[in-house]
């Protein structure tokens, strides 16, 4: 073969893309490759860079009354109107409070940041209303903010809270990574009643276990905890774990 | 890339270009180069990347991100954008933060800051509850009329905003709790009867032909008394209604009357002073202050 008529570039590099047109799980396995880069590069260092794996004073997981609340908001889908997530923007820190830290949702498996504001965001409604204006509100949401589009949710105070199950809740959450005890799995359930139910006597130890945990009648109802208590036990949580008056904003600035 | 021509590529005369030699079951691959301009502006962006790294936080070291030669932080900026709004603010207000509530509503400047600034706060906090116009509704006071709970001064005003109402773990909220007379058993049912009816005499409004009204008498001043006076008139020191006007928060009718007695009413408003800034409180009170009941 002379060099003149055919010089050698069947050895080039360039050529050796036949081998992935021609053969589809080799370019199935060059996808993958080059994506993860991609993976490796912008999401692989968020795990461990200083600044985004931020501890935070106040955090602790949700008790079990919020924790069933929780999944009341998830199975309603509220996520799909409202968001839980502040963005670090003057106007959202204006109308909403501080904006989120990520160690806010360290413990929602999934996390409820949402993408929609069809209502306003919620990552701070904690202790913004009364429990009797969120429960009014569920109920109803007209009568109370004329020009809501919200749908009224009003079986949640007429639905009892089934919770037998609420210590495997806890138990999964542990699995994925929140640090839930022992102790708080046992007494899930019985934790569960106590923060529904005021005098309960076995408040203190609720409370040892999950501190700044609000213990009331969240519904009105004391004779039953129905999963408006619950759902309104998570609203009134929520943004209320840390405490911005002592929260360094400059400390984190790298 | 023509160097690299693969030695099967032929011209192709149907489009005037050559191929690319590949050739799948007969069919052959056109070397269609990309457009000058795409080429142009992909490696446009990729110089910009390079400007990118060095001028932004860009690559992910052991702990940190490298920090870029400017020294940009997210957090930095928005720190820096409240504190332009803080002093845009500050300038406006002209010391909003400084002046007595007093002082806000004498001086027409400050005035209407505090007035611009509370409507907005009203609207995003308030309204929930007490309505855009402040005209509330059943539970949540009407602020527009000069009947108060706890007090309609700017002082009294500022104090409720700040505490709020029983609200749980606040030492200085207002705290009152009237007894459920009869969910607790302290009354029975044609006792709050006869109290309902009388209390609605003390407003003046209608009574049941049949009612015990001096029984009712009786019965209002050995439980009702003490916190809302011999004749009903109210205390704003114990945030007990005076009811002897028409205006309720609950509502004048026997029903609603009977509810309250039997089963109390008790309630609450969040203590804005864990939430809003002094500066945004003292704009609050003054525009609830004059929104037309403000004493």
């Amino acid at each position: 073969m002379s060099s003149i008529e055919n010089p050698a570039p069947r050895k080039s590099l360039w050529l050796k893309h036949k081998i992935f047109e021609t053969n589809s799980i080799i370019l199935v396995i060059g996808v993958l490759l080059v994506i993860s880069v991609g993976g490796l590069v912008e999401i692989a260092p968020l795990f461990y860079l200083r600044n985004t794996i931020e501890k935070v004073e106040g955090m602790r997981p949700y008790t079990p009354l919020e924790l069933a609340g929780r999944a009341i908001y998830v199975r309603e889908g509220c996520y799909n109107c409202h968001s839980q997530m502040i963005r670090p923007l003057r106007d959202e820190i204006e109308r909403y409070g501080p904006y989120s830290l990520a160690a806010e949702s360290m413990y929602d498996k999934p996390f409820q940041w949402g993408s929609k504001r069809t209502g306003p965001d919620l990552s701070r409604v904690g202790g913004k209303y009364s429990d009797e204006w969120q429960l009014g509100h569920l109920n109803q949401p007209r009568a109370l903010v004329p020009q809501s589009i919200m749908p009224g949710y009003p079986f949640l105070a007429k639905t009892e809270l089934h919770f037998g199950d609420i210590a495997d809740h806890l138990r999964a959450n542990r699995g994925g990574g929140v640090p839930y005890t022992d102790a708080m799995i046992a007494q899930a359930a019985s934790d569960l009643e106590a923060q529904a139910t005021p005098d309960h006597p076995r408040a203190a130890e609720l409370e040892a276990r999950y501190p700044k945990v609000q213990i009331r009648d969240f519904d009105g109802d004391p004779k039953r905890i129905t999963e408006a208590d619950a759902l309104i036990a998570y609203l009134q949580v929520l943004g209320t774990l840390v405490d911005f008056k002592l929260y360094d904003t400059k400390a984190n600035i790298r | 890339m023509n160097k690299h021509h693969d030695p099967a590529s032929e011209f192709d005369a149907a489009t005037g270009q050559s191929t690319t030699g590949h050739e799948w079951d007969g069919i052959r691959e056109l070397n269609t180069p990309l457009p000058r301009w795409w080429l142009g502006i992909f490696y446009a962006t990729i110089i910009w990347s390079l400007g990118y790294w060095v001028i932004y936080p860009a690559w992910p070291l052991l702990t940190d991100a490298t920090k870029g030669v400017i020294g940009y932080a997210s957090r930095q900026e928005i720190e820096d954008d409240l504190a332009i709004m803080r002093k845009d603010r500050a300038a406006l207000a002209s010391g909003l933060a400084d002046a007595s509530l007093e002082q806000i509503k004498a001086d027409p400047a400050l005035f209407r800051v505090a007035m611009a600034q509370g409507k907005a706060a009203f609207g995003d906090n308030c309204a929930a509850c007490h309505g855009v116009g402040g005209s509330g509704g059943k539970g949540y006071p009407n602020l527009n009329d000069d009947e108060w709970l706890w007090g309609g001064s700017l002082a009294a005003i500022q104090t409720t905003l700040q505490h709020g109402i029983r609200v749980a773990g606040n030492n200085d909220t207002r705290v009152s709790q009237m007894p459920a007379f009869g969910r607790d058993g302290m009354l029975k049912k044609d006792e709050i009867s006869a109290v309902a009816n009388h209390v609605r005499e003390l407003a003046g409004l209608s009574t049941q032909p049949k009612a015990d009204l001096a029984l009712g008498r009786k019965l209002f001043a050995e439980n009702c008394a003490a916190c809302h006076g011999p004749a009903g008139k109210g205390n704003q020191e114990l945030g007990a209604p005076n009811l002897t006007d028409a205006i309720s928060l609950y509502g004048m009718d026997l029903a609603s009357v009977t509810e309250t007695i039997t089963n109390s009413r008790n309630g609450v408003m969040p203590a804005w002073g864990q939430r809003l800034d002094p500066t945004t409180i003292k704009a609050l009170t003054v525009y609830v202050h004059s929104l037309g009941g403000g004493q």
